[in-house]
């Protein structure tokens, strides 16, 4: 995450704001005009940016969303006869806008209710027939001026100067532009941003996180849509009439195209991209039907190959290799060591039962995976689960940590019952855990992806996290967050490599983070799945001693894993199970001479 | 609304929603499948009835072309591939169904006076013409990200569909077609008449489900995608490979989509963007399925073709809003029925 340049990023944002802010001084109309309409395009590529390349979900009907914004503005303020309880918002621009990002927000929220809870694919199908319905509707509906529309929309005008003239609206346009993008990138390195980019790692993760993976995707889809309606709202404005044809599928298709190509998970590869994008288009509406000696709308023949070829072979889009040819500096996020150390949790008394699982049977169809299962971890103990593989010690993990739900029987967990309760809930309870499969962000920083742990050891409301995110009201709070983060990774020994992709961290070590991840929630149970695998012999013999350390503490630690000299050198007890069920409970060297274990992981003598 | 229209908008519904049965339950297979949402599914329709209208005017239906083109992409591609792995023991065969079929298509197309052939022979040439585009499509766009996530196969879906369609334009041109009835006449049974063509459609549709009933159910081949469908990775493991499913799926698609084309272009006018919505509506009837089950696909697909042409005379100006805001309450129910946050 760190790297060497002669550039400061500064340098380029401001000889970029000053290029722009100069070009309708130096441009032509119609450069002018195509600007403003990149710039309105990229607004809508930006949200996608925030949903598609951030949040792992996507929409192909933002265009309905655009026309939402632009025909509320433009019905609002040219409609003659306003039915009197909507008169006030008639006549002015400014509270026209209020009403598209109003109507907008309603609609997203909706259909984002009854899509988000469903699998991924749901979402983007639901955009597809909604931004088709939608479109339809603008063409049918009489007061909305049917396929003609609406005209004589008036101007935008700011402190009494009206922005009648492409030049003066492009103003305004690039102002949005680059306020949404400061905006977003504030948010997206926040907590609330940490949580949305948690979307990607699996909602299991995120969840066991504490992320409310559900409003966090909800979010996501609502500001996707308000940015687009205020793009749309420029629009109208700026056009001075709507007709529904720029609000079509086709068209909300390409919006998506434009973020794909610029860069989905780059705030300024939606920019790149609606740049590219509109150009190419303005080109290749004018080339091909002279090269096929027939009119109509070949280009998207073009990008359709285009965005196949893309997703092949450079999925990020053009933005990062744009990025490499630029030696931009950049600077590893700084760490506070003096900020204020978070909050932490009443600790239960060293020995008193943590977690107490009792007759947990889990039946996945006819397969029974645990059966009657019982077990229970006291403070500042180390219980190792072991068992050949198979023996479904994965399985009561996620039932212990409300990943999966048994089937029957109880879990307490300090003393409330939370079978049901979910992951979250029992995450913010004080259990954390690591994954036998490693969950974590590869393009994340180290430090980023240990302080998605502390999620909820800073707690506000979601739109108090969403706004003073963007408008870095948080910066008291990040230090806290990353601190912390700091701190544990100390602890853990991955001290060195705070700044580096957590990707680029040999397996080993990531397993670690996950641990220095799960320290990071304050937690009184750590469950940890296979923490030694793919380690050293010394990298090994340093975890347990991290872990014992932990136990002097008043942890309560539970570990599933292979490595028996590992298990027997730690753990206060083992648990042995087999085929689901506990064959065996007591003491290492006990466990050790138990003639149903060397049965069960040597075979019976016969 | 008498009785005789109620008859007629049923006729009109059943009809239409037999068509969207079809689609609904190839996307049902793709999806399972390949976890390839289709999307371009209607491009297959739009070009059967296109290329069936050309045959019995005498024209050279632009189909052709667009084998050649597949044909010839398709044997660059695996000309790379077999390059790459120093092994040309498949290429052989790359090249007869790549270059040699479609240039026997052509010969055909361009020499066989179509236009005075048989109906029955119309009809099979526009399939043998249309169908190995599908594998040509999987191979292409798909095959290469078969291990994509399902968001990343859906985004590809909706580029090809949109290439596919600037494609049509260019070879089919803008002008519809529609082809005419495979039978005159009509049945009347208690007073109320049945057109032939509606006979036909459902008839055929019927056939189709249940021949797709049988491939499944008996043959290696079905048995082969379902258990693709069930567990990818353990039917490769079983010798299945990812891409021959695929391509079996998709070819599949495009004869499916096809001929729902053929038996649908004498009821509509259709034009090279038609298949679009037609093929949408056998979405939002998979979608009732939730993508996975064939049967309330198909019924679902029956409820959009009734829907639609009940919306269209009481609010035939919101039609298309009606049959697409149906969604809504599908999803709606959907989501209160699914458990928690589902893993991808």
């Amino acid at each position: 995450m760190m790297r060497k340049g002669l550039i400061r990023p500064v340098w380029l944002v401001s000889a970029a704001v000053v290029m722009l802010a100069a070009a309708p001084f130096v441009l032509s109309e119609f450069t002018i005009t195509l600007l403003n309409y990149i710039g309105l395009y990229a607004l809508v590529a930006l949200g996608l940016v925030l949903l598609t390349g951030v949040g792992g979900l996507t929409s192909f009907g933002q265009a309905a969303f655009v026309g939402l914004g632009a025909y509320t503005s433009a019905w609002l303020s040219t409609s003659p006869d306003l039915p009197t309880w909507l008169a006030w918002a008639g006549g002015s621009p400014w509270l026209g806008l209020l009403a598209g990002l109003l109507v907008t927000g309603t609609v997203a929220g909706f259909l984002g209710a009854i899509t988000l809870r469903l699998s991924g694919h749901f979402l983007p199908l639901g955009t597809i027939a909604w931004g088709l319905s939608l479109y339809f509707l603008f063409g049918t509906l009489a007061f909305l001026g049917g396929h003609t529309g609406l005209s004589g929309i008036p101007a935008i005008s700011v402190f009494g100067q009206s922005l009648a003239g492409g030049r003066q609206i492009y103003f305004l346009i690039w102002l949005v532009l680059m306020l949404a993008v400061w905006l977003l990138k504030n948010l997206l390195d926040s907590r609330e941003g940490r949580a949305i980019r948690a979307l990607k790692g699996g909602m299991v993760m995120a969840e066991s996180m504490g992320v409310d993976t559900a409003r966090q995707r909800m979010a996501i889809f609502v500001i996707a849509a308000l940015m687009a309606s205020m793009s749309g709202w420029l629009y109208a404005h700026m056009q001075r009439f709507v007709n529904p044809t720029p609000f079509n599928l086709n068209i909300g298709i390409e919006y998506l195209f434009m973020a794909v190509i610029g860069g989905a998970s780059h705030v300024w590869g939606a920019l790149l991209g609606a740049g590219v994008v509109t150009l190419l288009k303005q080109y290749l509406q004018d080339l091909l039907p002279r090269l096929f000696g027939a009119s109509g709308n070949f280009e998207v023949i073009v990008f359709g190959i285009l965005l196949v070829v893309m997703l092949q072979r450079a999925r990020d889009g053009l933005w990062p290799a744009l990025a490499r040819l630029v030696p931009v500096r950049k600077d590893p996020v700084a760490v506070d060591t003096a900020a204020a150390p978070l909050a932490q949790r009443a600790k239960p008394e060293r020995g008193s039962i943590v977690l107490e699982a009792e007759g947990v049977t889990k039946r996945f169809g006819g397969l029974v995976a645990n059966k009657d299962m019982s077990l229970s971890v006291r403070a500042g103990e180390v219980l190792a689960l072991i068992g050949p593989n198979g023996a479904g010690k994965s399985t009561m993990f996620n039932l212990l940590s409300g990943v999966l739900e048994p089937t029957s029987g109880r879990v307490r967990f300090l003393g409330e019952d939370v079978v049901g309760k979910g992951a979250r809930r029992i995450a913010s309870l004080g259990l954390s855990r690591t994954f036998q499969h490693v969950r974590l962000l590869p393009t994340m920083s180290v430090l980023d992806n240990v302080a998605i742990g502390a999620h909820l050891r800073e707690r506000r409301g979601l739109l108090g996290g969403l706004f003073g995110g963007a408008l870095r009201l948080d910066r008291a709070q990040e230090r806290r967050l990353l601190a912390e983060a700091a701190r544990q990774l100390e602890r853990v020994g991955l001290g060195e490599h705070l700044h580096d992709a957590a990707g680029s961290l040999p397996l080993g070590k990531q397993r670690i983070l996950e641990i220095a991840r799960a320290l990071c929630a304050d937690p009184c149970l750590m469950l940890l799945d296979e923490p030694a695998a793919g380690l050293r012999y010394f990298e090994k013999q340093e975890l347990a001693a991290t872990l014992a350390k932990l136990r002097t503490e008043g942890l309560a630690i539970l570990l599933v894993e292979h490595d028996m000299d590992f298990v027997m050198g730690l753990a206060d007890r083992v648990v042995v199970m087999e085929f689901g069920e506990r064959i065996a409970e007591g003491l290492p060297e006990q466990v050790q001479r138990d003639p149903r274990v060397l049965e069960a992981y040597l075979g019976g003598l016969e | 609304m008498d009785v005789q229209i109620a008859l007629f908008l049923t006729q009109d519904g059943v009809t239409n929603g037999a068509i969207y049965a079809l689609l609904a339950l190839t996307l049902v297979l793709a999806f399972t499948v390949t976890r390839v949402i289709f999307i371009p599914q209607g491009e297959f329709v739009a070009w059967g009835a296109l290329t069936l209208a050309a045959l019995q005017t005498g024209k050279l239906p632009g189909t052709v072309w667009l084998l050649l083109i597949g044909g010839v992409a398709v044997t660059l591609v695996e000309a790379v591939t077999c390059l790459r792995n120093a092994d040309w023991r498949r290429f052989p065969a790359t090249l007869g169904w790549n270059l040699l079929y479609p240039g026997l298509v052509y010969v055909a197309a361009r020499y066989l006076p179509w236009d005075q052939l048989p109906l029955v022979l119309q009809i099979v040439f526009a399939l043998l013409m249309i169908v190995p585009l599908g594998p040509m499509v999987w191979r292409l766009a798909f095959q290469p990200l078969a291990e994509a996530s399902v968001l990343t196969l859906l985004i590809v879906s909706v580029a090809v569909h949109l290439a596919l369609v600037g494609i049509g334009l260019l070879f089919f041109g803008a002008e519809g077609s529609r082809t005419p009835p495979f039978s005159d006449g009509s049945i009347t049974l208690g007073g109320f008449t049945i057109n032939a063509q509606t006979l036909w459609v459902v008839g055929c549709s019927l056939a189709l489900i249940l021949a797709l009933y049988f491939f499944f159910e008996r043959t290696f081949y079905g048995k082969a995608l379902r258990a693709t469908a069930v567990n990818r990775a353990g039917a490769r493991l079983m010798g299945i490979p990812t891409s021959m499913a695929g391509r079996l799926s998709f070819l599949l698609c495009a004869l499916i989509g096809a001929f729902s084309g053929i038996l649908i272009a004498p009821i509509t006018t259709i034009y090279y963007d038609t298949g679009f919505l037609i093929g949408l509506k056998g979405f939002v009837g998979a979608i009732i399925g939730g993508l996975g089950s064939y049967p309330i696909a198909a019924a679902g697909a029956l409820l959009v073709g009734l829907l639609e042409s009940f919306s269209s005379f009481w609010a035939s100006a919101y039609k298309e809003v009606i049959v697409f805001t149906l969604i809504i309450p599908v999803l709606v129910w959907r989501s209160l029925t699914s458990r928690q946050v589902e893993e991808e």
